[in-house]
């Protein structure tokens, strides 16, 4: 009985966790006008692909999703290697105000990033940066969640396997690449994936770095479409799904490590 | 032994160097930068030529004090904090609750299910709740007609706009701490809760006296990151809303964007991100403070 009810509440909030995105995906299969009908119609009467094509062949959206691949990769894969080899000196190497050096970063987390966002857009202005992939990439290169992660991580690696390698002659950087890299390939994967899907969805920073219709991320142009298409449903939602698609099969793929780091960022110390 | 160390120690700073002068170019100065420029007239026409800002010493804050938008932009920003932020964490530890129960089976199922909003691009989700928001062809009012309401216009209506984005808020958010509540539930000892079913504690009792107490640290964290979360609130009525209607979504981030990367005020806004940074520093602090106090 008890148990029952249980599910009937979770399965509820599971059809309400799912239900927009059903209506979203169906809405982008419609002809235009089908959507904006009372009562709503869950699914197309014929399918088509019109929005779609409309998208890509009238509105540039290859481009923005492009653009979209590339500052969310490039992102990743830059912060992936500076944020493990700071995590890598924090965790292994013992210098004199490590400590608080550590704790100054952290403390560095309760800044919002708005409060650096006027000063950085004239910096990368001057630099001739501004509607370039370097401007969005820039700011997301070191992250001091990501050094935290890496450190927390590696902190229980036992320091032998160092020694070990260092008796065998190999300097630090070869420790740090054959040693290191592979022993936490778990937790860079989970910081690979943080690291994308936060590019992938970020808002602000790059409505401000690219003011330039052809620079702009697929959230800049869905944002910039929203205001001349706000009538146009169908084509608005074939948008969102192509917004929202590679970063929900990266997600359902790579589950187990996302979540994984949520649950050790969670747990402090 | 000395050798070794000194040779360790270069390649630390060798490790740490990309990271920390990217953080002090890219993050530190562009701080401090910001701390200056709100002391500054810097407008427009300083970013063609630097050499017109000037130093106006506080009367960015003055103004800000004396600005009504201001004033509407924290309200509403609090609006959000207050009513979303706790509703947000009482959802999440309801659903962590639920999946951590030994009745149920397929957890994992249920718990990626209910983090699929997070992932999600909140552009994208805010394009997609706008129309699911619509007054007439809106799948929320359309649901909402089975139980005898009708036609609210969610965004068009100034008393309905912040209920609106906290909804979608809560929606889009509680996935998340619902994991680390889990995480937090999975760490309580079961023995504590065995010793209490043997003394006849009853389900309600366990939860007040073992549950919450246990739970402690990890709704503070929780706490302390949805709050910092929410008090950045800006794509959704960006999107949603465009701060409207009559500036009833009107958020101090929008605020900040609208005249710092909009009008060009960028002194004046500059002040306005630092008034926020100190509104964070200073709502962290009481709860950290609460936290302290009553659990010694």
């Amino acid at each position: 009985m008890k148990r029952s009810l249980l599910y009937i509440i979770l399965i509820i909030t599971a059809i309400l966790c799912l239900l927009p995105f059903v209506w979203m995906i169906s809405a982008s299969l419609m002809t235009t006008g089908e959507a904006n009908v009372f009562p709503p119609k869950f699914f197309p009467s014929k399918i088509t692909f019109s929005q779609y094509q409309n998208l890509f062949s009238r509105l540039n959206i290859a481009r923005y999703f492009i653009n979209s691949i590339v500052v969310s990769v490039g992102i990743t894969v830059i912060s992936l290697f500076v944020n493990s080899m700071a995590g890598f000196a924090f965790a292994k190497y013992r210098f004199s105000g490590q400590k608080n050096l550590f704790k100054l970063l952290l403390s560095f987390m309760i800044i919002p990033a708005q409060v650096t966002m006027l000063p950085l857009f004239l910096m990368l202005k001057y630099m001739g940066l501004i509607n370039s992939y370097m401007a969005v990439i820039i700011p997301g290169i070191a992250s001091v969640f990501g050094i935290f992660l890496i450190r927390q991580y590696l902190i229980a690696i036992p320091d032998s396997l160092i020694e070990a390698a260092r008796m065998d002659g190999a300097s630090d950087f070869q420790i740090y690449f054959s040693v290191i890299l592979p022993l936490a390939k778990p937790i860079l994967i989970t910081l690979a994936i943080f690291s994308f899907m936060g590019a992938w969805n970020d808002f602000l920073w790059p409505l401000i770095a690219m003011t330039n219709d052809s620079m702009y991320t697929l959230p800049v142009a869905l944002a910039s479409l929203m205001g001349e298409h706000n009538q146009d449903t169908e084509l608005m939602m074939a948008g969102s799904v192509v917004t929202i698609m590679p970063i929900l099969l990266v997600f359902l793929a790579l589950q187990k490590y996302y979540i994984k780091g949520i649950m050790m960022g969670g747990i402090k110390e | 032994m000395r050798e070794k160390n000194k040779f360790k120690l270069s390649a630390a700073y060798f490790f740490l160097a990309p990271a920390l002068i990217t953080i002090f170019i890219f993050f530190l100065l562009p701080v401090i930068a910001a701390l200056l420029m709100s002391f500054t007239d810097f407008d427009i026409y300083s970013l063609g030529n630097i050499g017109y800002a000037q130093f106006v010493g506080l009367k960015n804050y003055i103004d800000i004090f004396n600005d009504p938008l201001f004033w509407t932009s924290l309200k509403n920003t609090f609006y959000f904090v207050i009513v979303g932020g706790p509703l947000s964490i009482l959802v999440s530890l309801a659903a962590a609750l639920l999946i951590n129960s030994k009745l149920i089976q397929f957890k994992s199922f249920f718990r990626i299910v209910y983090f699929i909003p997070v992932v999600t691009t909140l552009v994208a989700v805010s394009v997609l709740w706008r129309f699911i928001y619509h007054p007439k062809f809106g799948i929320l009012n359309y649901l909402l007609g089975f139980i005898g309401i009708h036609g609210i216009d969610w965004l068009g209506n100034p008393q309905f706009a912040m209920p609106a984005i906290i909804l979608m808020a809560v929606w889009k958010n509680f996935g998340y701490n619902m994991i680390i509540f889990i995480a937090g539930l999975q760490n309580i000892p079961e023995d504590l809760y065995e010793a209490a079913s043997l003394e006849g504690a009853s389900a309600w009792n366990q939860f007040k006296n073992i549950t919450l107490p246990m739970l402690a640290p990890t709704t503070l964290f929780v706490g302390i990151i949805t709050m910092i979360g929410y008090f950045q609130l800006f794509a959704e009525p960006y999107i949603m809303t465009q701060g409207g209607p009559l500036n009833s979504t009107l958020s101090i981030v929008l605020y900040m964007y609208q005249e710092g990367f909009r009008w060009w005020n960028m002194g004046y806004s500059a002040a306005l991100a630092f008034i926020l940074f100190f509104i964070i520093l200073i709502v962290s602090l009481i709860q950290l403070k609460i936290q302290k106090e009553s659990y010694i």
